[in-house]
């Protein structure tokens, strides 16, 4: 069951192909999950999550300074191999600083693109006035869209467009809360296949395999094990780190990443005014550090998580150079500490050093299983 | 070297010092006086505290950052501090100055025996501890600016904070409803103040600041178009200590009469009479980003070979306001007509104004940025460009890798020089040294 998803996610190139052949429609490569997807998803547009592939590469220096972080490295090295050669266009929402580089230096050096947009998603979302002016900026891309493809972007393809969304998001939240159970029926890397799966796929094709695999969750008989663990920080997608991890005798149980739970955590309320049902759901879910002020509400949710899941304790991962989450971490760390739930702080780079990760992370879970050694 | 130009210094440099101190003395005394003081950053939009009183008194963060960073003794314990409580060094240097100022309750400033205000790294000076805001009002548009306070606030046990978020698109993208977004902000960002304060809100007084602003920003630019000129009125080592004035407080009246009736007349004087910074110039070269704090002297360095830097994007757009001419170049922006008739009205036209600053334009896209270098490049007839890969500013930092390779193209030598604005354990001054001499070789000079 958990093949199909790992497929996805291993063979994302070749499933894009595929998808445009196919369809005959255009493909989108998105540098940030604010990008409001509904619209490209109304228009026929298959947005898809530019990721790196974590090898060493020694292609973007000329074109990124070495202070960004790793991953807006990796994703442009992706590009200016080639990888993404499919792509009809490529687009970024406001966020952090770094993954902006990416997205121009991909727009200037990589061929073979149709459109590009710089979306200007609101900093702060906490405004009251950012919801309209979010809705704002969506109008304006649907028009922007509307001209490339040439295709009206009817109510009724939002309304399809938000449904096919919701219906990814309600099942999402229902395999996540699956992972409350005292022996959670999947582990964390699966998930983590799964997400990634999400964020390259048309989400009807994702929602039908998810379907397939909820009914059949409840009866797997080969359940992991472990210590139950959160993770939280940058964005991850790094299933070697996880792998080791739950190997080690850890299991994730929950995550707070843009390549997890902020990605599909809420959900577009339907309401007449589409566009600002779509604004308000990227303005209400759960928030990047970027965008997490004056109030830090990253903190609740984040404790809250860990207290529904009932986790043992919490793996803070922070991409090298990440600011956005370097200016979090702190206040996550104390805040998950203060509940009670210890934590375990490790930097990630393109490539993690598995050997001394395993190291810290197994007297992690000897520390928190309060483990008798001798 | 043989000079070609006759030099002399600045006139208003004793005044500009003086001002500068002011400031920050106003600051640290201002409740002595029953007045406020309040923290943000220096883009932040400072026309709207003023509206609270005349004796209400900013501290801007990345000025102090600086400031500190010259103090390199208390820098280094700011820095050490700053890490110790878990952050890590590679985040922005000036915000790492300032939460060290804070944890160590150290200001930059204090008073000798005499109790004159001075730097606290002079001798006989007591330091004073780090003044508490009584409220932050910054902006953001970079990662670190609304978050710095946020850290601010919970390192001083809470501070009331209101951040503006004035990241809406690039100036050529500017419409009704972006500037309204900025300005709607603006206005609940007043009843937050009000409420904080306890203080009623006057107009006149926010009108009169906005035109400050307008004309800090404009006559700034106005300056820096005067080193166009053969040989350059200013260096940029002189220029540091100028713009700071529209880093500190640019709505503040005593910035844009010193921008608009000290400073102006006295370098269009030099362009009048051809007095040179650097009387030995043959070559003209521009920077970009900050420069790093403790090592301005490589700037001096600059000078064995006759070579002035001019200014940069950086000295020329973070406050500065520029727009096209009719024949052409780039130019001082017009300053609108500020005869205000609503609280609305002179909001939306600062707002307006504001959004097309050049130094936010990269935040949008590098290749907007490239443009502008380049046309620097060519008006104010340069012979290369040294970029400082700057780790201690993201924020300026971006996309100068891609500016490299696109001044590169347009057929302008490019030196690159890596280093930090306010950390000094991150910059190699021999090697920066080496990298001109090679630089300077290419350019011709021996």
């Amino acid at each position: 069951m958990i093949e199909k998803f790992k497929d996805w996610e291993q063979n994302r190139h070749e499933y894009a192909k595929e998808w445009k052949e196919r369809t005959g429609g255009k493909v989108m490569g998105c540098f940030c999950t604010y990008v409001p997807e509904e619209v490209l998803y109304a228009a026929g547009v298959l947005p898809v999550r530019i990721l790196g592939s974590h090898e060493p590469q020694d292609v973007t220096e000329p074109h990124i300074f070495g202070m960004f972080c790793p991953f807006c490295r990796d994703c442009l090295a992706q590009g200016l191999k080639g990888r993404y050669d499919y792509l009809n266009g490529i687009m970024i929402a406001q966020s952090c600083l770094h993954i902006r580089q990416t997205f121009w230096s991909w727009q200037k050096h990589v061929e073979g693109l149709e459109y590009s947009k710089f979306f200007i998603m609101p900093h702060k979302v906490q405004s009251k006035d950012a919801p309209e002016f979010l809705r704002g900026e969506i109008e304006e891309f649907v028009a922007e869209v509307e001209e490339w493809t040439g295709k009206k972007i009817t109510d009724e393809a939002l309304d399809n467009a938000i449904a096919v969304y919701n219906k990814n998001r309600e099942l999402m939240r229902k395999l996540y809360d699956l992972r409350k159970d005292p022996n959670p029926p999947i582990s964390g890397e699966e998930v983590m296949e799964i997400s990634m799966a999400m964020e390259m796929v048309d989400k009807a094709e994702h929602n039908a395999a998810l379907e397939e695999l909820l009914e059949w969750l409840p009866s797997r008989t080969d359940k992991p094990s472990g210590t139950r663990l959160m993770i939280v920080g940058s964005e991850d997608d790094d299933i070697t780190f996880l792998n080791m991890v739950e190997t080690s005798g850890g299991l994730f149980v929950v995550d707070d990443h843009c390549t997890g739970s902020r990605y599909f955590w809420n959900q577009v309320e339907p309401a007449e005014d589409r566009l600002m049902a779509i604004a308000q759901r990227y303005i209400d879910r759960p928030p990047c550090p970027t965008k997490d002020w004056e109030e830090r509400k990253r903190l609740p949710h984040i404790v809250g998580l860990a207290k529904d899941w009932d986790v043992a304790g919490a793996i803070i991962m922070q991409q090298k150079f990440c600011d956005p989450h370097e200016l979090d971490f702190v206040a996550v760390k104390k805040a998950l500490e203060d509940a009670g739930v210890p934590t375990l702080f490790l930097e990630f780079d393109v490539t993690v050093p598995i050997g001394q990760f395993k190291i810290r992370v197994e007297a992690f879970l000897e520390m928190i299983g309060d483990e008798d050694l001798f | 070297m043989e000079d070609l130009y006759p030099t002399e210094k600045l006139k208003c440099w004793n005044e500009s010092k003086d001002l500068r101190m002011k400031y920050y003395q106003d600051y640290a005394e201002a409740h002595d006086n029953g007045g406020l003081r309040w923290a943000g950053g220096a883009w932040t939009f400072d026309a709207i505290p003023a509206g609270l009183g005349d004796d209400v008194y900013p501290i801007t963060s990345e000025p102090y950052g600086a400031t500190l960073a010259f103090d390199k003794e208390l820098s280094l314990k700011c820095l050490e501090a700053t890490e110790v409580k878990g952050y890590p060094r590679d985040l922005c240097s000036y915000m790492r100055n300032y939460w060290g100022s804070i944890i160590t309750d150290t200001f930059a400033f204090g008073y000798d025996a005499e109790g004159n205000f001075q730097p606290r790294f002079l001798d006989g000076v007591e330091p004073l501890g780090f003044p508490k805001p009584d409220f932050i009002w910054q902006d953001h548009i970079c990662c670190s600016h609304a978050k710095w306070y946020q850290v601010v606030s919970e390192l001083e046990g809470g501070i009331p904070a209101y951040s503006v978020d004035n990241a809406v698109g690039p100036s050529h993208e500017i419409n009704d409803r972006k500037i309204k977004f900025v300005v709607e902000q603006l206005k609940e960002g007043i009843e937050f103040l009000v409420k904080t304060t306890g203080r009623d809100y006057d107009d006149e007084l926010l009108y009169k600041a906005i035109r400050n602003h307008f004309v800090s920003t404009s006559k700034w630019a106005e300056i820096c178009e005067l080193n166009k000129n053969i040989p350059a009125p200013l260096d940029e080592k002189s220029i540091y200590s100028l713009y700071v004035f529209g880093t500190l407080q640019k709505a503040g009246a005593q910035v844009a009469n010193f921008y608009e009736n000290v400073l102006l007349p006295e370098v269009q004087d030099r362009v009048r009479r051809g007095i040179a910074a650097v009387p030995t110039e043959k070559f003209r070269v521009m920077s970009d980003t900050q420069p790093p704090w403790s090592f301005l002297s490589i700037f001096r360095y600059l000078e064995e070979y006759g070579c002035v830097s001019v200014g940069s994007l950086y000295t020329f757009g973070l406050l500065g306001q520029w727009e096209d001419k009719p024949d052409g170049t780039w130019g001082p922006k017009t300053i609108p007509d500020t005869n205000f008739s609503s609280r609305d009205e002179a909001l939306y036209e600062y707002v307006k104004y504001e959004l097309h600053k050049p130094e936010w334009q990269h935040f949008y896209s590098c290749h907007q940025k490239s443009d502008m270098m380049i046309r620097i490049a060519r008006e104010w007839q340069l012979s290369g460009v040294m970029l400082h890969y700057n780790r201690g500013c993201e924020g300026l930092s971006i996309g100068i890798a891609e500016n490299r390779l696109a001044l590169i193209d347009a057929g302008f030598p490019v030196m690159a020089f890596e280093g930090n604005n306010a950390d000094e354990r991150e910059f190699d001054q021999a090697r920066t040294k080496a990298k001109i001499d090679a630089f300077m070789e290419t350019l011709g000079a021996k």
